[in-house]
């Protein structure tokens, strides 16, 4: 595990996201838009999990995210965990969740749907976090998870 | 202050909906009043929709409101690019409240979230039209004496229909039972029959519409089967047909029951009806006054203690 570790060196300050699913690790990226940081960033990909097979690993140095990038975060990969770094110590380690309402986060797929169509946040409940499903807080559609389209 | 808006009734309890059947039956019985004397009502259509603004307006006109407002989209600034939210807050500086029809569906709940002034939504898209929910269940009430246990028919669109999809969610409180009569191409959508069984409603669905399937019904509620719904017309040219009312039809109905339809109607009940006990759609569209004159004063904060003691009727 240290070994792991090492291969994407240690931060003194910032954040680490870890146990993003591979697959989705560049959906994150971008979504963090991590390629406007002028901060250095590592990034491991596709590297050994005890916990999930494959799992990938950001390292953001001098970076904390607020928590409506996190919310975003949680759309895209739920169940990643984020730890805080000061000092090259975990501070703080938290599993990032969904809430139960995210606002100004995903776009509503109903283009009829007033949301689309006036410049204003987005609403949306979270029906169902197991089977991720959403419903518009202004036109009542649901939407799937894997289906949403991030603002 | 407290957001005395209307924009839905799915969320209402049972209480609140009889207490505006209650305050609607004070309208028809005493309909000429001077209780909204010095407000200003906005009815602002940014679709147009000539029933729904004429019985609004004419609640208004019947209680002593003053109307101020649009009929027709092509003459308001929206057409030059306004928000619907800078439309509201405009409106809002002169009208006491706000009657909104929208082609666009949540518009009327966003108003109200930015709105100083009550909204009340006359339809927002495919999304919901409470004061027509609210006239049809005055109407059942006013035709079967109660909303309990009755055998509601529905026929035609109920694929697109708002107006059946809501009635449906509000008669929950009611243990209904429900038939729907419809081609397969509108059949009721699965979310409605899912809705029913989590709610405990009973329902039946056929394909026949005849003398022996409606023979149980308390209420017929008719829909208008529209061309522009059918992606593949041969479909439509066949079952147009299929879902219309025949006076002989009503051979075996019970003598209590009541053919409904929010209008307006093309041909899907033959006008021979029109003369038969059976029919009430006209009433209905009437009912409409009572019920909309209700919900204006519900979302303006007048109370039904304040419509039965209220000392300016007009005899």
């Amino acid at each position: 595990m240290i070994v792991q570790e090492m291969r994407v060196a240690a931060i003194k300050n910032g954040t680490v996201i870890d146990h993003i699913p591979s697959e989705k690790l560049f959906q994150v990226v971008n979504l963090l838009q991590l390629e406007k940081m002028e901060a250095p960033v590592t990034i491991g990909f596709n590297l050994r999990s005890d916990k999930m097979q494959k799992k990938s690993i950001i390292k953001v140095v001098d970076k904390f995210f607020s928590d409506e990038e996190l919310n975003q975060l949680s759309v895209v990969a739920p169940n990643v965990t984020l730890c805080i770094i000061r000092d090259y110590k975990v501070v703080e380690k938290k599993p990032v969740t969904m809430p139960e309402e995210l606002i100004n986060v995903v776009k509503c797929a109903n283009p009829k749907c007033i949301c689309n169509n006036e410049p204003m946040k987005t609403r949306f409940r979270v029906l169902d976090k197991q089977e991720g499903i959403l419903q518009c807080h202004y036109c009542n559609k649901e939407l799937l998870l894997q289906q949403v389209k991030l603002l | 202050m407290e957001n005395r808006s209307l924009v839905t009734i799915s969320g209402h309890t049972k209480d609140k909906i009889m207490y505006l059947i209650q305050m609607a039956r004070e309208f028809e019985l005493h309909t000429n009043r001077k209780l909204l004397d010095g407000k200003v009502i906005a009815t602002l259509f940014f679709e147009p929709s000539t029933r729904t603004r004429l019985s609004f307006e004419t609640a208004a006109n019947r209680l002593g409101a003053r109307v101020i407002g649009f009929a027709d989209p092509k003459i308001t600034s929206g057409t030059k690019g306004e928000t619907l939210k800078d439309t509201i807050m405009m409106v809002s500086n002169y009208a006491d409240i706000i009657v909104m029809r929208h082609y666009l569906e949540g518009a009327a709940l966003y108003a109200s979230e930015v709105s100083p002034v009550p909204i009340v939504n006359a339809g927002d898209g495919a999304n919901q039209h409470p004061s027509q929910t609210m006239l049809d269940l005055y109407t059942i009430y006013q035709t079967q004496g109660t909303l309990e246990n009755l055998n509601i028919y529905l026929v035609g669109d109920l694929k697109y229909g708002r107006t059946v999809h809501s009635l449906l969610t509000a008669m929950r409180h009611f243990n209904p039972t429900f038939h729907f009569i419809a081609p397969d191409e509108l059949a009721m959508p699965d979310y409605y029959k899912m809705y029913c069984q989590q709610h405990g409603i009973r329902y039946f669905e056929h394909k026949d519409f005849d003398a022996e399937t409606i023979k149980d019904a308390d209420i017929l509620y008719m829909t208008r089967v529209q061309r522009e719904r059918f992606t593949d017309l041969m479909e439509y040219e066949r079952v147009k047909d299929l879902y219309l009312l025949k006076k002989d039809m009503l051979s075996l109905a019970r003598d209590n029951m009541k053919i409904l339809h929010p209008l307006p109607r093309v041909n899907e009940i033959e006008y021979t009806i029109d003369d038969t006990p059976y029919a009430y759609y006209f009433q209905q569209a009437r009912n409409g006054l009572y019920a909309r004159q209700a919900l204006l004063c519900d979302a303006l904060g007048i109370t039904l203690e304040e419509v039965r003691n209220d000392q300016t009727i007009q005899r």
